[in-house]
């Protein structure tokens, strides 16, 4: 049986024509899939939805209760059968609940790998490698510039900051789902435990990453009943990146605005988002990460999706691994 | 190499002065010597580096990488240095833990020591024991490439402001020392005595002038006092000791070697305070050219001989501080002013002439003086107490400057930009255009950019409008609806124009600033280019050949 015959690229997404399902698809189906709930991987209004009980929740936060037909929790590592075609779910190590996809059929074994990462992460199951034919991987950071550095050190950097400019906010942009969390859960365990205030958007995801046990402090709406720009001297706040060039950071103390995101890697990035402290902590795979994974899996065929395609492509030529790029649209990357 | 790195790191990202200088001030508090005062002279640009050419750094990336995915990561950066600086660890996740990285100190000596042929390896193997951000900073090192947005003299006042010293004591020793600086150093910490300098023809800080306030001349009585005019170029201090020469900036900065012309041209001995001009002094009756003239000479390391016979400078002299090895700044200004007379008229007329005096018995008669100056370069006038002695800094009394009144046009808004810090999220920064016939008709071209002169009311109303009628964005900035009959009006105050190749309309205003909002005002009432030109050229001579 060819690759092929069990997943192929379509306008929707990765279809399987073997059990009639897509994974991650980007516009409603009849049957999905769902990798991680990240908006641009998770969408409303398919049909029957099978994901990681941890997915479903957030999905139904995001989304209200409606937000599909029907939905099966999958378990990590529990084979299932999908119009006969056995699947099964694996930690990514990208957020909470998100997993890896095996599509098993005839033999043939088929790991979409969503979006995944190799860095510790006390907010999320470890990334587990699986053996495979082919393995679909992200390249999001796909090119040999990015190295996501330890993110305990960038952490360093914003506390190291808050002590030198004790008398400004310091603004912390993270993407809702996950990077908030993370950021959060590593100052924390960098011994930062005065409170931390977050925009409105996050508190339902912070909620809901307390109660699945994962510990995040005093946490306090960064909102006030009469808007008093001293209550938040020297504070952490915590929100989406587009909240601080809105009108809502008006209410802060001489903002200071740092963005958790592996693009900050990049000093242009960094200057042009006016970023004055950037922090190099990323949800996904850098490139040294990307390629020890494809070395490690050895598998006999890989395929690249969504970020840096050509660049790792070319890193498995020149490893003397067949690879093909996806050219899936569609995803945004809104974990990063 | 790691603190100097987080250093840079931080300052390109950090757009508040008063940061800055928080950071500068740390960096030295937190980093020892020698390191800190290399550090010091790369900012301030005094530190001599043997230099690496990018060629070279290429080709020792190329050793260890495959060259199309070089190509794909540095088209996707767009910066050698920064390119190289990531992607040096190619599968390494970065240095060994608890390895210790070379100090800036070790590796500017090393660097300068190193023979021809043992360049390259002695490059690579610095590469490998930087981490990716002290790798950037030291291939910018080697390469010139460094801006970091920080002068000369801000690094000053942050030595200043962590040695609590003045920065005139700063400014004094500056060109004295040499990089590390470490005496300096240990005289900001209370650690040695005040270094005491041995090289002549030091900056001494400059005397400055408050403006004309409201009221500020009414209880003074004009006969204590001399007026001059206000030039327009850059104010100077030219000394000169035994065979040493300099031509200083109001900061201290040196740019000497721009000016040859005028270096060759001191026989006197002294320390004199003056106007660099370029054109005929009044001496050799020719004019004196505008400030866009004397732009063609600034920011140069080096000048070209046509340079020199085309823009030629000369000095305009306004106060003498030394008369040869004597200071004489603790005399009055008339005695001081007798001896600079008598200096000027022995040194080459081309080359030097005395600020002339303004005649005038009251505040009145000077005001219309200043109004309406008799030379296109006179931009107001100097009040000086005749009895006051030469102090530096920006003393309140002694001296005045009286600018005449700035330009005013109608202009309309095309463009803006948010601001950092407090502003970061307003757009604050605007840029404005006036109307000008196009190919296919009227069209707005900028002429301008303005991120002051409003209150934070109007603040309100311009992001307001801004937010409400984008019509298209590029990263920061957004462009704003500018039609005839739709659009946001402002009064702009500026103080000339300047020829420019990277505005469309071909001119630049100097210093200008929001001086109004025209909410009254529909865009299609706004001012014209050639409103604009012949409102500056009203000003200015013909003979000069500017605009």
């Amino acid at each position: 049986m060819k690759p092929d015959q069990l997943l192929r690229p379509m306008p929707d997404g990765l279809y399987c024509p073997l059990g009639d399902f897509h994974i991650d698809p980007v516009r409603p189906v009849e049957r999905a899939l769902i990798t991680h709930g990240h908006s641009d991987h998770a969408r409303a209004g398919h049909g029957f939805v099978l994901a990681t009980q941890q997915t479903l929740d957030i999905m139904a936060l995001r989304y209200g209760p409606e937000f599909c037909g029907s939905a099966q929790p999958a378990r990590y590592g529990e084979r299932l059968d999908v119009g006969g075609v056995s699947v099964s779910f694996h930690p990514a190590g990208h957020v909470l609940g998100s997993a890896q996809i095996a599509v098993e059929a005839n033999g043939l074994r088929i790991v979409v790998s969503g979006d995944y990462k190799r860095d510790s992460d006390p907010t999320c199951a470890p990334y587990e490698p699986v053996a495979c034919d082919v393995f679909i991987t992200e390249a999001t950071f796909g090119l040999p510039v990015f190295h996501h550095p330890d993110p305990r050190a960038e952490i360093e950097k914003l506390l190291t900051s808050i002590e030198q400019f004790p008398e400004r906010s310091h603004l912390v942009g993270a993407y809702s789902l996950g990077k908030a969390q993370r950021v959060i859960r590593l100052l924390r365990d960098c011994g930062y435990d005065r409170p931390i205030h977050i925009h409105g958007s996050l508190a339902k995801l912070c909620d809901y990453y307390v109660s699945q046990g994962i510990d995040l402090g005093d946490l306090r709406p960064a909102t006030l009943e009469k808007s008093d720009p001293s209550a938040f001297r020297g504070a952490i706040v915590v929100g989406p990146p587009s909240a601080f060039q809105d009108r809502w950071a008006r209410r802060f103390n001489e903002p200071l605005v740092a963005f958790a995101s592996g693009w900050m890697m990049v000093r242009q990035r960094a200057k042009q988002g006016g970023v004055e402290l950037p922090l190099v902590i990323s949800d996904h795979c850098d490139w040294p990460e990307l390629t020890e994974t494809i070395r490690e899996l050895a598998p006999a065929e890989v395929w690249v999706t969504h970020g840096r395609e050509e660049a790792l492509v070319r890193w498995c030529e020149l490893s003397g691994i067949p690879a093909r790029p996806l050219y899936l649209v569609g995803y945004e990357d809104e974990g990063d | 190499m790691q603190a100097f790195a987080k250093l840079l790191d931080r300052l390109v990202l950090t757009p508040s002065r008063n940061g800055k200088l928080k950071l500068l001030a740390d960096y030295f508090r937190d980093t020892p010597d020698p390191d800190r005062g290399y550090g010091l002279a790369t900012i301030a640009g005094t530190l001599d580096l043997a230099s690496v050419k990018p060629a070279m750094l290429r080709e020792l990336t190329l050793e260890r990488m495959d060259e199309v995915l070089f190509r794909y990561s540095y088209d996707y950066i767009g910066d050698l240095a920064e390119t190289i600086a990531l992607v040096w660890d190619q599968d390494r996740k970065g240095l060994e833990p608890g390895a210790e990285q070379p100090h800036l100190g070790s590796v500017v000596t090393l660097m300068n020591a190193l023979g021809r042929t043992e360049v390259r390896s002695a490059v690579r193997d610095l590469l490998d024991r930087l981490d990716p951000s002290a790798r950037f900073a030291f291939l910018k090192l080697v390469t010139g490439g460094l801006r970091i947005g920080v002068s000369a003299r801000l690094a000053k006042q942050a030595l200043a402001d962590f040695g609590a010293k003045d920065i005139s004591e700063i400014e004094t020793l500056w060109h004295g020392l040499k990089p590390p600086y470490e005496p300096l150093f240990a005289w900001l910490e209370d650690r040695g005595e005040k270094p005491v300098l041995a090289t002549p023809a030091i900056f001494h800080s400059v005397m400055l002038a408050n403006p004309v306030g409201d009221g500020d001349l009414d209880q003074l009585d004009p006969a204590d006092f001399a007026a001059e005019w206000k030039w327009d170029g850059i104010r100077v201090q030219l000394s000169r000791l035994g065979e040493t020469r300099r031509l200083y900036s109001r900061s201290g900065d040196d740019i000497s070697a721009a000016f040859p012309d005028v270096l060759a041209a001191i026989t006197f001995e002294g320390v004199v305070d003056g106007e660099l001009l370029v054109g005929g002094t009044a001496r050799s009756n020719s004019p004196t050219r505008t400030f866009s003239d004397l732009q063609q000479r600034l920011n140069r390391k080096t000048v070209t001989s046509r340079m020199l016979d085309e823009y030629p400078a000369f000095v305009r002299a306004y106060d003498l501080l030394f008369d040869g090895e004597l200071d004489i700044r603790k005399e009055g200004f008339t005695t001081r002013r007798d001896r600079l007379a008598g200096i000027v008229e022995q040194a080459p007329r081309d080359r030097f002439d005395l600020s002339p005096l303004v005649p005038f018995a009251s505040w009145d008669q000077l005001d219309s003086l200043r109004s309406d100056p008799p030379d296109p370069v006179i931009e107001g006038v100097m009040i000086k107490r005749l009895d006051s002695s030469y102090q530096a800094g920006r003393m309140k009394g002694p001296w005045f400057k009286w600018k005449r009144d700035p330009f005013n046009v109608d202009a309309v808004l095309m463009y803006a930009q948010r601001g950092h810090g407090k502003r970061s999220s307003y757009y604050s920064d605007f840029t404005f255009g006036v109307w000008m016939e196009g190919p296919e008709g009227e069209v707005l071209v900028p002429v301008g950019k303005a991120y002051f002169g409003f209150t934070d009311a109007e603040l309100e109303i311009l992001d307001r409008f801004v937010r409400n009628n984008t019509v298209d964005r590029f990263g920061p900035v957004r462009a704003v609806r500018a039609e005839p009959g739709f659009g946001f009006v402002l009064e702009i105050a500026f103080e000339g124009l300047n020829r420019s190749t990277r505005h469309k309309s071909g001119v630049a205003m100097r210093f200008p600033r929001i001086s109004r909002l025209r909410q009254d005002k529909l865009p299609r009432e706004a001012d014209r280019l050639e409103t604009l030109i012949a409102l500056a050229e009203a000003r200015q001579s013909s003979e000069t050949g500017a605009l």
